[in-house]
């Protein structure tokens, strides 16, 4: 499974993992580093390694802000941001593995939160 | 002259007062924002996936409208800028996804990346030009420190936005000389303030967003400008500081300056 | 008809052993114009080459065949073997069947047939060879470097050495380059301006060095032995006979506040300057875009304190010409413009500098006399964070895709040298490997690590951010322990990558010099010819070529002097004479052939023809200057017309050559 998972991801990210020369310099620039369990630059490791179960099962894959700052600096342009998004779709595209269903929103609304919160989270938590 | 303006949902809801004050601005300096017929929502997020089609079609639908009409397609909302740039790029320059969305669209004549994307601050810096700005301020916002807040959308990916230096961009401080006002930098203006998280962890939002405001208050500003209504949520509800700086929309500021604010 | 003679070489087994190379010698026997053919051993042995010779004479061959190796290997001693049997050498074809044959083939009756075609082809060609004579011009023993930097000075100095003439035109006020600014040497410490400025004393007092300093190369003409160069002294606007160099002019100058290059714009300088104390020339220069004088006519205050009367108003840019046999490039390189990285916060914060700035900050001559201050607030910085591959490896399209070479080990250098003399200082270097493969460059690493207690972080830096009380905040990843860091710093010291200097595209073009897509000088080999340009009389000097440090350059730049004094030893060069020629009354003057000619060997010009009807038309044709040529053959290729051929490669040659292997 995991070998058909990491062509899939490959595919759908684009990203070419063997550019990346281990720098770092995604988890160094990253927002969300420290919620975290496996950060940019082990996305693009672990992805290239084939442990893509680890991945799926981590919920570092609904902790990126989508802020393109890993995108923006990356020095090979690895683009990594590309890859969390790819796992986390491999992941909700499952039946049933929605992170995030329109009768939860409610619940995690407030006056203020503007619609873009809440298509931007849909679109990212569930297929 | 006149634009097409695609205003998103948000502009419609939460955020009428980028909205308002951006169209009253427009008329005073002289061009006028059509707004696109039965346009969609955006999405909110460009999704970052290759093989990811459909969503990103409602973009695709009203980049092909503003073609249609022969004009250039203006926006206000970081996140409606950011996803229209992004498609309008695939739809120029990824066959691939832009033969798939053009199946879709049953289009008369394809869709191929042809609309020009504006954000309403490149049309003050490209069309307007911030010196004719200037010259039209009636209210020069003199010895007020403003800071800029960039966010994330407005200009990454850099490559895709072409609006300025993404990590040092004068757009924005451009356009508050041109008010009277005096910018100031700090270092997290391109910095993210946690986005859509705030739905899911408040906490993770709180923590990126105060550091902005920190930034921001550390280089004593008076308050802070977004385009972003997301942005102006995270700072106003999530950031937590010792001395909360006042956010707004900069259509605000810059209605006030030309006097119409009303 | 020519009598030709073949002669097939068993090269021992290398041949033999897969190709019957007496089948060989008898199957090209029965072709047409074969008068002799037989198969030997070594044909490169004195007995093969006396069978050559013998054979010339009995059988009045006019041309030869050998079917053997690569004529990499052996064509020089096969036409050598001919001219001394009396042959002109350029009737001698080399079939290779070794490299091309018998190597790369195991069954031999394939190989065999292999061979014989190849043998055949070459007869074909040799049908239709005609002698060559190689022409021979003279060399101007005088030799130019382009640039006076530490590569410069060394190529000048041995070539001056040797007893050549050589001129150095530097753009710069004095020579010096980049090592004058750099504070001390890795791996051994020593003093960068201890050990170049006798060098430069040596450069202004050796009697066949002409230094052109504040000069650049305009227009270079002529090949290889016979270049011609415009070189633009530009106007300092002070007499270089008299000024004395006192330095008095530069005290009174009441213009005080133009940004210093020499300091990297980190102190300030007056109109009229002299870059540093050991500058040569040590010549007063007026920059004439910030002197009043010059530019409205009001002060003149530095003529009137120079006791020399050196100051001159009116001196004029000045254009000398001058011949030379041999031209070496030793442009050198600058740290890249760091506006595509202000995620470092290089323009948010004066207290984020360049490792080369860094070098002023640390240098006794420098803007804080050698004492480390922050620029901000001219405090002592208690903690800093060098940065390296600030540019460098970098794909993305904001810096340069190659290592740089240079910085982890000046970096090394700089982070100890810090902790030495600031022992109360926490340094810290980000890294995403450190490269030191010199002579004692690890163990100099790793005492930095070892004996001075730097930290080496392996991970980049993400952001620098400044706040408001002067510190700055770096974000970092550390990847061996899987942290994200977050350091209060004082300092951040950023290891730009370096480029090509900004003239050398220009001067490519000026000498048709190869260049790669970093504007790199390329070298006529790789390895083997490492110091030459392709282009015939072209050498390169130091980072020009690719970058390296000092020690590296100047073994690089030795060896350069070493080829040109090889080249102007020489009193004639003897040409190929394999080279393009022209047939006027085929050439339509379209210019194709000079448009890719990469030597600039061809020009144009007005001919008179007389035409059928007795009347005189003026054509404009092709000329090809042989001593140019290179013999590559693009301008054949290239001319639409036919009327470009390559001797000793003509395109009835080829064709023979073609025919014959398509022979059934």
């Amino acid at each position: 499974m995991s070998d058909f998972d990491r062509e899939q991801i490959l595919r759908t990210s684009g990203v070419d993992v063997l550019k990346c020369m281990r720098c770092g310099k995604c988890s160094a620039t990253c927002p969300s580093y420290d919620e975290m369990e496996y950060h940019p630059h082990e996305f693009v490791y672990m992805v290239e390694k084939g442990q893509i179960d680890k991945l799926m099962a981590s919920k570092s894959i609904y902790k990126c802000l989508s802020c393109f700052a890993c995108i923006e600096r990356c020095p090979r342009g690895v683009e990594p941001a590309r890859l969390v998004e790819a796992v986390r779709l491999q992941v909700i595209r499952q039946q049933g593995k929605n992170h995030l269903r329109a009768d939860d929103i409610p619940a995690l609304l407030d006056d203020d939160m503007p619609q873009q919160a809440i298509v931007t989270a849909l679109r990212k938590y569930s297929k | 002259m006149i634009f097409s303006y695609y205003p998103g949902c948000t502009l419609k809801n939460k955020a009428q007062d980028l909205d308002r004050y951006a169209r009253l601005s427009a008329e005073a300096l002289g061009f006028t924002l059509e707004e696109l017929d039965e346009w969609q929502c955006c999405g909110g997020a460009y999704s970052m996936a290759k093989d990811e089609i459909a969503s990103k079609l409602s973009s695709v639908r009203a980049l092909n409208s503003a073609k249609a009409q022969g004009r250039d397609l203006v926006t206000l909302c970081s996140a409606c800028h950011n996803v229209l740039k992004q498609a309008n790029a695939d739809m120029a320059g990824d066959a691939e996804f832009s033969l798939h969305a053009n199946n879709y669209m049953q289009l008369d004549e394809p869709y191929h990346g042809e609309t020009k994307v504006l954000h309403y601050l490149e049309v003050l810096r490209d069309v307007v030009g911030f010196d004719a700005l200037k010259a039209a301020v009636k209210n020069p916002l003199t010895g007020k420190k403003v800071a800029s807040y960039y966010g994330c959308l407005l200009l990454r990916p850099g490559k895709v936005m072409q609006m300025d230096n993404p990590e040092n961009p004068q757009i924005m401080e451009d356009f508050i000389r041109a008010l009277g006002a005096t910018p100031v930098l700090y270092p997290y203006r391109n910095e993210c303030c946690g986005g859509y998280i705030a739905m899911e962890d408040p906490a993770l939002a709180q923590k990126k967003s105060t550091a902005v405001m920190e930034s921001a208050a550390d280089m004593q500003a008076d308050c802070m400008v977004t385009a972003c209504p997301l942005c102006l949520y995270n700072l106003q509800k999530n950031a937590v500081t010792n001395s909360q700086v006042p956010v707004l929309y900069f259509t605000e500021l810059l209605a006030e300056a030309l006097g119409v604010k009303g | 008809m020519q009598r030709i003679g073949v002669f097939v070489c068993w090269c021992g087994s290398n041949i033999a052993g897969t190709v019957d190379v007496a089948a060989v010698a008898e199957a090209l026997s029965h072709e047409p114009g074969v008068v002799y053919s037989t198969n030997y051993q070594y044909m490169c042995s004195e007995a093969g080459q006396n069978i050559i010779k013998d054979a010339i004479k009995e059988q009045q061959l006019t041309g030869v065949v050998i079917c053997s190796c690569s004529p990499r290997m052996h064509e020089a001693t096969f036409r050598k073997t001919a001219a001394a049997a009396g042959l002109n050498p350029y009737m001698v074809e080399i079939a290779n069947i070794r490299e091309q044959c018998s190597w790369i083939h195991k069954d031999m009756p394939t190989a065999t047939e292999k061979a014989i075609i190849l043998g055949r082809a070459a007869i074909a060609k040799v049908q239709l060879n005609a002698p060559l004579i190689a022409g021979e011009s003279p060399v101007t023993k005088r030799a130019l470097v382009i640039g006076g930097g530490i590569a410069g000075i060394q190529t000048a100095l041995d070539i001056a050495e040797a007893g050549f003439e050589v001129d150095i035109v530097e753009k710069q006020p004095t020579i010096g380059g980049k090592m004058t600014q750099l504070d001390k040497t890795f791996p051994t410490l020593d003093c960068a301006a201890c050990i170049l400025t006798p060098k430069m004393v040596d450069c202004a007092q050796n009697e066949n060095i002409n230094i052109f300093a504040y000069s650049e190369v305009q227009e270079v003409k002529g090949f290889v032995g016979n270049f011609t160069a415009k070189i633009k002294k530009k106007a300092r606007f002070v007499d270089p006979n008299k000024c004395t160099g006192c330095g008095e002019c530069t005290e009174k100058c009441p213009m005080k506040k133009i940004p210093n290059e020499f300091n990297l714009g980190m102190d300030n300088r007056r109109a009229i300057y002299i870059p540093f104390a050991q500058a040569v020339p040590k010549i007063a220069t007026i920059d004439p875009d910030h002197c009043n004088m010059l530019k409205n006519g009001k002060c003149g205050l530095c003529a009137k304190v120079c006791g020399a009367g050196a100051i001159d108003y009116k001196q004029k840019d000045e254009i000398v010409e001058r011949q030379y046999g041999a031209i070496v490039v030793a442009t050198g390189y600058n740290p890249i413009k760091l506006d595509k990285f202000d995620e470092f916060g290089y323009s948010l914060s004066p207290d984020v500098v360049t490792s080369l700035e860094f070098e002023r900050l640390t240098n006794a001559a420098g803007p804080t006399s050698g004492t480390l201050l922050r620029p901000s607030d001219g405090k002592h910085p208690h903690t800093l964070v060098f940065v390296q591959c600030v540019g460098s490896r970098d794909t993305s399209g904001c810096g340069k895709p190659y290592c740089s070479k240079i910085c982890c080990m000046y970096t090394a250098k700089h982070a100890m040298l810090v902790r030495e003399k600031y022992p109360d200082t926490e340094v810290y270097v980000f890294y995403i490997d450190v490269r030191t493969p010199g002579k004692n460059f690890d163990e100099f690493y790793r005492r930095a690590v070892e004996e001075y207690g730097v930290h080496y972080i392996k991970g980049m830096v993400g952001k620098v951010a400044p706040r408001a009380d002067g510190k700055l905040m770096v974000q970092a990843s550390d990847l061996i322990s899987n942290e994200q860091l977050h350091i209060e710093a004082d300092m951040v010291v950023l290891a730009a990558a370096i480029e090509p200097d900004k003239t050398a595209r220009s001067l490519g073009t000026m000498l048709t010099a190869s260049m790669d897509t970093n504007d790199f000088f390329t070298e006529a080999h790789p390895k083997l010819r490492p110091v030459e340009s392709p282009t015939a009389g072209i050498f390169l000097s130091g980072v020009c070529q690719g970058p390296k440090d000092i020690p590296e350059t100047v073994s690089q730049a030795s060896a350069a002097a070493a080829k040109v004094i090889g080249l102007l030893a020489k009193n004639k060069l003897t040409g190929n004479p394999c080279v393009a020629t022209s047939d006027e009354m085929m050439c339509n003057g379209c210019s194709s052939c000079e448009k890719v000619c990469p030597y600039g060997a061809i020009t144009y010009q007005d001919k008179e023809f007389r035409m059928p009807d007795r009347t005189v038309a003026i054509r404009r044709v092709a000329s090809v200057n042989e001593a140019v040529c290179q013999g590559c053959g693009a301008c054949t290729v290239a001319c639409p017309s036919g009327a470009m051929d390559l001797k000793g490669f003509s395109n009835s040659q080829i064709m023979a050559e073609v025919d014959a292997i398509c022979k059934m």
